[in-house]
């Protein structure tokens, strides 16, 4: 017997190809016929009137008088851009906020790449005073009171001090709520209830309110303070039920391990629980860090000029009435490009440690 | 609901007492240095930033002469941008020391918050702002018309009171702040826009068209605006009230910021009084006897003040009707320094 | 303890709550209960909520349906949709609420045009900067008639689809109680509507003077508040939705085709009703989010708790803590409610062990 090698045959042309692809993904039935060409009916009417308006009959250099085109006119934003970074964070002293963004990576680059604790420790501790200085002044440098700060500075200042503060008050709110002694629990429990059942800007009011009758008037006690107060407060019950998620994953043999080492609480929750509840919380802190970012917004709503606000702010200008749909438009991009790729970053995260467990 | 009443009472009281009643208003300013003042965040005339960040407005004028009168140095004052809704809570827990943020002065705020109104540094009334293509001449005409009005104020009480009382009909818009109120008004989402006259003309200058509205000639409130200060605080209260009274009696005697030196050498014995030369209305006040020597010097007299920030050569075009001295046939009128 | 009410009352200050039983003074644009100046401040917390709530009950059942249908478009084999739907999520779901609240309030209801230029739809719908009017119907004495019958043909359905469910169990032949249902009520509501002389008049809106009288007015911080909460919540609806579907194992599906199902019936037999145990949780999640950011409506200044109540009231009395406490208690137990709701929704779907 011979036998005959036979040519592989090519396959149907209605299997591959674009035409193929077109048919199994566009327009395999009916109702996706119609859909797709809904679809594309729907991208015709948004996208062009769009890239025209924010491209093509956009004006995006000379001076206000000179406008011609009806398209966004981005000169507004050009012209206000340092308000919508600073707010009004005096001009000479710029340096310092973007200073401190600098020290920030380079900090974390640090704090990633070494091994030795303390450098790390250092690290830790100074991170906050060094920020604070530049930022705030002392230590020499001049002081800037934080009704000038604003913008995105502000955002930035709230959302972070808030997450970092708010990171252990939630550890220690997770723990409690999970802990054996009643009261504790109860109490914890009230808390988290409490702060995760009533929307964030009474708690803002309340803070910016109430908050002043607490102190002696001796203390000098700022807006921006209570706000973070307030929002710091309002972000730990968030963290704690993210922590707590993390602790009922964690099984119950590593609890009942760290027992049996007969380590005590603080060691077995400190050396060998949190650890690993924190780890696969970490996509879940990072969504939280998320929403935390864009409720900074709320803090137009007690006076403060956050990022948002300054696009109300910056088209009262008498010289710039009626640029507010161009600052929104250019707000809303400033918030999306943060919290999409924050939201990309806690996918790879989720990922990252999924593959760890299997 | 008893419980809780129980329980606020308690925190306000405790609160209070400890940041009240063991030191004095006057002691803690001079402690601290500084003159705490609750003012407006934005409302050109009254109290505003400029666009370097300096304060500017008739409530800032107060603020500095109070400061004036105790430090004889009118910078020495820390300002602070309060909310509608913050500023009342701001005064009693002791964080501001005067609230000179336009403030009417009405028979609850005097009696149930626990404040004082220390006089009257601006009487206004409520008007309205309409749109000229609307052609209305009167409020009158106004009957089922939109009306932005901004929280917080007392114009939402007399809006009502008024449309009440002329059997019209009409709906509300209300806005947080000014700002938002003319962005309404401006876009047409109500057909008036209502407020205290001062703040009308402030917000007409600040439209894209200021000629296409014109403000009604009714006016149908009073809004008598003053600085407050807490209860139970009697020299400090006396402190505020006759800062005040100090720039209207200057205003009076002809004594301004650049003639004030030239005048405490000069005869007349109630401007001797005034300005310390003779008399001891200073040390009656706990502060020193060159006190409203220093008010005058630092900020000018009343009409200084009004010219200065809301009068006929700033924007806001105000003429000074009510709030002239009352020997011009308007309201200031200042109790003598005797 | 009088003793420290005498000390506070000395120093001028009121507590407690007697503020409730003051008039209030001041028009609210919105109201769902009889309500005026001379109404008491009690009265305006109770507007306040009955708004909050409308705008939630709006909010919760247009994000739901857009939630649902970008949710399960994510999944969808067609490439454009499925690209699409992911887009919608996105991009709403990285945007602040409070900011699509002010676009679409500031930029998009104030572009609107006046009263005298409105948009007119069917001769009777008009939308202009002030809102959206549509006709009111106005019920007639004969409409009582159709209420019965709508109540009797609901009975009937419910009955019938005892039976139906009886009978296909039992002998596994189908009965289309969509469709007969449907017919059920529509006919025989028409019928009677007519027999008793057409009951419902419709109450048009019409232009006198500077606005539209008559017929029911959303307000446009109605729509605005209405429009972002909807859209924002809706994509995390969506990926809900999602997510449930995809956490069902394939092998289900791979098992009802194997049976011969088609696909819409392995969705609706197999699919769903085992996603939506997973799906439900987390929508109501949202519903509890969308109602706390209802309270953002203050930034555009629509009549609901906070605007009202922690806003103007608080503005009349100027006492913050009782009012400020008086509205978190609100917001608590409008959370409480929901989160009852979902744990007899869990009760009631939890797979039965047997």
């Amino acid at each position: 017997m011979i036998y005959n090698t036979i040519q592989a045959k090519e396959a149907p042309s209605n299997t591959k190809g674009a035409i193929h692809w077109l048919k199994e993904n566009l327009f395999s039935s009916i109702l996706n016929s119609i859909l797709t060409i809904m679809a594309f009916y729907l991208l015709y009417m948004i996208i062009p009137p769009l890239i025209n308006w924010m491209i093509i009959d956009a004006t995006w250099s000379g001076s206000k008088e000179e406008i011609t085109k009806d398209g966004a006119r981005w000169i507004f934003i050009k012209e206000k851009f340092h308000h919508f970074v600073y707010g009004f964070y005096p001009e000479e002293f710029y340096y310092r906020p973007n200073l401190a963004l600098v020290l920030t990576f380079l900090y974390i680059y640090i704090f990633r790449k070494t091994n030795n604790k303390n450098i790390r420790y250092f690290i830790f501790f100074s991170y906050p005073i060094i920020i604070y200085t530049l930022v705030a002044g002392g230590f020499g440098l001049e002081h800037i009171e934080t009704h000038k700060w604003g913008g995105l500075l502000l955002t930035i200042v709230v959302a972070t001090v808030g997450i970092i503060v708010s990171f252990p008050i939630g550890i220690i709110l997770a723990l409690g709520r999970a802990s054996n002694m009643p009261i504790i629990r109860t109490l914890s429990t009230i808390y988290i209830e409490f702060f995760r059942g009533v929307p964030l800007i009474t708690i803002l009011f309340m803070s910016s309110v109430v908050l002043p009758l607490f102190f002696p008037s001796e203390l000098e006690f700022d807006k921006l303070l209570r706000a973070i107060i307030g929002i710091t407060l309002f972000q730990a019950a968030y963290i704690a039920e993210v922590v707590r998620g993390g602790l009922q994953a964690i099984p119950k043999g590593q609890y009942e391990a760290a027992d049996s080492l007969n380590l005590p609480y603080w060691k077995s929750m400190g050396f060998v629980i949190l650890p690993q509840a924190l780890k696969i919380s970490i996509p879940n802190i990072v969504g939280s860090f998320i929403s935390l970012f864009k409720d900074t917004t709320l803090l137009l709503i007690i006076g403060l000029f956050d990022l948002l606000a300054m696009v109300g702010l910056t088209s009262t200008d008498s010289n710039w009435l009626g640029f507010e749909t161009e600052g929104y438009v250019f707000v809303a991009l400033v918030y999306w490009a943060f919290c999409f790729s924050m939201s990309r970053y806690a996918k790879t995260l989720e990922v990252k440690f999924n593959t760890d467990n299997k | 609901m008893k419980f809780v009443r129980m329980i606020l009472g308690f925190v306000l009281f405790t609160t209070l007492t400890t940041t009240l009643v063991f030191s004095g208003t006057l002691e803690n300013v001079k402690k601290r240095g500084k003159l705490n003042c609750g003012v407006s965040g934005g409302l050109a005339g009254f109290s505003a930033p400029d666009s370097s960040g300096k304060w500017k407005g008739l409530d800032v004028d107060m603020c500095r002469a109070v400061a004036a009168a105790v430090f004889g140095n009118a910078k020495k004052v820390k300002f602070i941008s309060l909310t509608a809704k913050e500023r009342f809570t701001a005064l009693q827990s002791g964080e501001i020391d005067v609230l000179a943020r336009n403030t009417t002065w009405t028979a609850t705020r005097d009696t149930s918050l626990g404040l004082n109104f220390a006089g009257v540094n601006y009487y206004d009334g409520q008007g309205f702002l309409v749109s000229k293509k609307l052609g209305v001449k009167s409020a009158l005409e106004l009957n089922g018309a939109s009306v932005c009005i901004q929280a917080g104020t007392t114009s939402e009480l007399n809006l009502a009171d008024y449309f009440r009382t002329n059997g019209m009909k009409y709906k509300t818009l209300t806005y947080d702040t000014s700002a938002q109120s003319r962005q309404g008004f401006e876009s047409g989402r109500c057909d008036i826009l209502t407020s205290d006259a001062s703040q009308l003309y402030a917000l007409k200058s600040q439209l894209k068209k200021p000629n296409s509205a014109v403000v009604l000639p009714e006016i149908i409130s009073k809004e008598p605006l003053g600085p407050v200060v807490r209860q139970g605080d009697d020299v400090w209260f006396n402190i505020v009230k006759w800062s005040h009274i100090a720039m209207l009696n200057a205003e009076e005697l002809g004594v301004t910021s650049k003639n004030v030196k030239k005048m405490a050498k000069g005869k007349n014995p109630a401007i001797q009084r005034l300005l310390g030369t003779s008399g001891d209305a200073g040390k009656n006040l706990h502060l020193d006897k060159k006190w409203a020597y220093n008010i005058i010097k630092e900020v000018g007299n009343y009409g200084e003040s009004f010219e200065r920030n809301v009068g006929l050569n700033t924007p806001l075009k105000i003429a000074r009707g009510l709030n002239a001295l009352w020997k011009d046939g308007g309201l200031q009128y200042g109790p003598p320094v005797r | 303890m009088g003793n420290l009410f005498d000390n506070i009352e000395k120093r001028g200050i009121s507590v407690g709550f007697d503020f409730l039983n003051q008039e209030s003074g001041f028009g609210i644009a919105q109201t769902l209960v009889e309500y005026d100046e001379t109404s008491t401040h009690s009265k305006v917390f109770l507007v306040g909520i009955l708004n909050t709530i409308l705008v939630s009950v709006l909010g919760i059942i247009t994000a739901s349906i857009i939630g649902l249908f970008i949710g399960i478009g994510r999944l969808s084999s067609n490439w454009i949709i499925s690209k699409l739907s992911m887009i919608y999520v996105e991009l709403f779901r990285n945007i602040p609420i409070l900011l699509q609240i002010l676009f679409w309030y500031n930029v998009v209801l104030a572009s609107l045009s006046s009263p005298r230029q409105s948009l007119v739809f069917f001769e009777s719908v008009f939308l202009n900067n002030r809102g959206l009017y549509i006709p009111k119907p106005l019920l007639q004495d004969g409409f009582i008639f159709v209420a019965i019958s709508f109540v009797l043909a609901l009975v009937a359905i419910f009955y019938l689809s005892k039976w139906a469910k009886k009978r296909h169990d039992e002998t596994g032949v189908k009965f289309p109680i969509w469709t007969v249902s449907f017919g059920i009520i529509v006919f025989s509501t028409t019928i009677v509507y007519f027999l008793s002389g057409s009951p419902i008049e419709l109450e048009y809106s019409s232009l006198q003077g500077f606005n539209f009288v008559g017929g029911y007015n959303l307000l446009p911080e109605l729509l605005a508040l209405w429009f972002a909460l909807s859209i924002y919540t809706a994509t995390y609806i969506a990926e809900a939705v999602r997510a449930g579907i995809e956490a069902i194992n394939k092998g289900q599906s791979e098992a009802s085709l194997s049976l011969g199902l088609s696909k819409g019936l392995m969705l609706k037999k197999v699919i769903l009703p085992q996603a939506i145990r997973i799906i439900i949780p987390p929508i109501i999640n949202q519903y509890a989010n969308l109602i706390k950011n209802s309270s953002l409506a203050t930034a555009i200044g629509y009549p609901e708790l906070v605007t009202v109540f922690s806003g103007t009231s608080l503005n009349q009395v100027g006492q913050a803590i009782e009012i400020i406490l008086m509205t978190m208690a609100v917001y608590l137990i409008l959370n409480i409610i929901v989160s009852m709701i979902m744990n007899y929704i869990n009760a009631k779907m939890k797979i039965k062990e047997r």
